[in-house]
């Protein structure tokens, strides 16, 4: 059976920061970590939005675009590594919200910044099996740097939720392949505020390697090259990583331009690839053929073999705003603003 | 820890609107009641729940500067009353607006938020605050 997006989702919160006013406080040239990361800015999440926040609108975004009777929905994924609680999914929440509660199976993913891929591999195969009608796969996150650490010029916040499913589909799932090591690039204790990294490290022997393997072995086993694409995205921590790895591959520029949101929006870490392949869907057409690699560290990659069909013409995307629209009307922060809604500052009495 | 039951019981309220229609006169009210306060008893029978669209207009704001512990991070912000579509007004925060940007009058549309947590380890309550919806260029 034939799986693919019938619906899709995103949403960004509207503040904004710069690495040079970042840089300004901790005494960084930030206009050069700028063009080295290639992020002009990153979104900011107010005090009152965190990841279920941010999975309720991109999910209520994705049924709004939609006639799907939200009790078909057997199951809904929610991956991230800013869940607000440790122990109670996020799901539990999204689901009450879009109407979607009693009759279905909920739980949250976690896999760095690739467990929203991996929540729609989960929803292929329930789907395929036809164990589920209908699956959601939410990708979203609020991410943290610690103040004045290098993650702190690019984690940002936002994310993206799909309608899986096997009819009225507006791009089929035709395949997909993940490459997975144990690698200790990028971790997070539980109980840990913020996350640690290993560097330099974090480049190479995680990124490249599981992105370039991730690609390689989807396209091997499609039998497809870069040139058979008409877009691509990767797993963008960055605007530079996702350019540099494109190119290894034989990716051109016009191919990753439209996926690539990490220049104005930032790292959003579990929301990446699914905004990115939102900004896709946004002005996609019929017969168009999407490549796409998410990177968790840890570390995975989940690539996808994603195609247009003529449903796209016929699906009302201005019920919802595009990624284009969630990223203008923008306002942007100074330092201070952001570390209080950020929760940097300690208040007296805690 | 004593107030988490009574959000829950309200959370199909603060998550999805869910209010009544009186079959009687048709009036809506939200939040939920039993009877319709203008029919009485000609309404028994007749309630219908349903869920209101979360579009509408601003009926009245005003700017707070002294606020609760919880809302701190967020002041100045703006609370308004809000006159829904269907008719009910209820009370609730604007948010990602200045105060200068609105009137009355100013079309809103709902949203879900974080409305106050019971401590760092406590219950996240979540409901229903507005957002001005920008007019799409014709
Ligand atoms: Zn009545």
């Amino acid at each position: 059976m034939k799986v693919g997006i019938v619906s899709y989702g995103a949403y960004v919160p509207r503040y904004r920061i710069t690495p040079d006013e970042i840089g300004k406080v901790w005494g960084v040239d930030g206009k050069s970590m700028s063009k080295g990361l290639m992020i002009n800015c990153k979104s900011v999440p107010s005090p009152d939005e965190d990841t279920i926040t941010i999975s309720v609108e991109a999910a209520r975004n994705m049924m709004r675009r939609c006639s799907v009777d939200p009790r078909d929905i057997g199951a809904i994924y929610v991956g991230s590594e800013s869940h607000p609680y440790a122990v109670k999914p996020s799901g539990t929440i999204v689901a009450e919200a879009i109407g979607a509660s009693p009759n279905l199976t909920v739980a949250d993913y976690e896999f760095a910044c690739k467990a929203g891929t991996a929540a729609i591999q989960t929803c292929m195969g329930l789907v395929g099996s036809g164990m589920v009608k209908y699956g959601v796969a939410i990708g979203a996150d609020t991410s943290q740097g610690a103040p004045g650490d290098a993650l702190e010029y690019s984690a940002s916040a936002g994310g993206a939720a799909f309608l899986i499913g096997s009819e009225k589909m507006i791009a089929t799932l035709d395949r997909t392949y993940s490459y997975t090591t144990d690698t200790p690039d990028f971790w997070r204790r539980e109980g840990q505020m913020y996350p640690r990294h290993g560097g330099r490290f974090t480049g190479e022997p995680a990124y490249f390697k599981h992105v370039l393997s991730g690609a390689r072995g989807l396209l091997e086993r499609v039998g497809a090259e870069p040139k058979d694409y008409t877009y691509a995205i990767f797993h963008q921590p960055n605007g530079k990583f996702p350019t540099r790895v494109a190119k290894q591959l034989g990716f051109s520029d016009a191919q990753i331009k439209t996926g690539l949101l990490a220049p104005t929006i930032g790292n959003t870490y579990s929301g990446a690839v699914p905004l990115g392949l939102s900004a896709i869907l946004d002005e996609a057409r019929p017969g168009d053929r999407i490549f796409a690699v998410a990177y968790g560290s840890g570390a995975g990659s989940d690539a996808f073999d994603i195609k247009v069909t003529d449903e796209i013409d016929k699906y009302p995307r201005s019920k919802a705003p595009t990624v284009k629209e969630l990223d203008s009307n923008l306002k942007f922060l100074d330092y201070a603003t952001y570390a209080k809604f950020r929760g940097k500052i300690l208040l007296g009495g805690e | 820890m004593a107030t988490a039951p009574r959000f829950w019981r309200e959370n199909p309220s603060r998550y999805n609107l869910v209010g009544i229609r009186c079959n009687s006169c048709g009036r809506y009210f939200f939040p939920r009641r039993a009877i319709c306060p203008i029919c009485h008893r000609k309404s028994v029978g007749k309630i219908e729940e349903v869920k209101l669209k979360g579009t509408g207009k601003i009926f009245s704001f005003t700017e707070v500067h002294d606020t609760l512990e919880e809302l701190v991070l967020q002041k100045p912000y703006v609370v308004a009353m809000v006159e829904f579509d269907e008719g009910p007004k209820v009370t609730g925060q604007v948010i990602d607006c200045e105060a200068s940007e609105l009137q009355i009058g100013t079309p809103v549309r709902v949203t879900m938020r974080k409305l106050s947590e019971e401590g760092p380890s406590g219950i996240i309550h979540y409901g229903y605050k507005f957002v001005p919806v920008k007019e799409k260029a014709p």
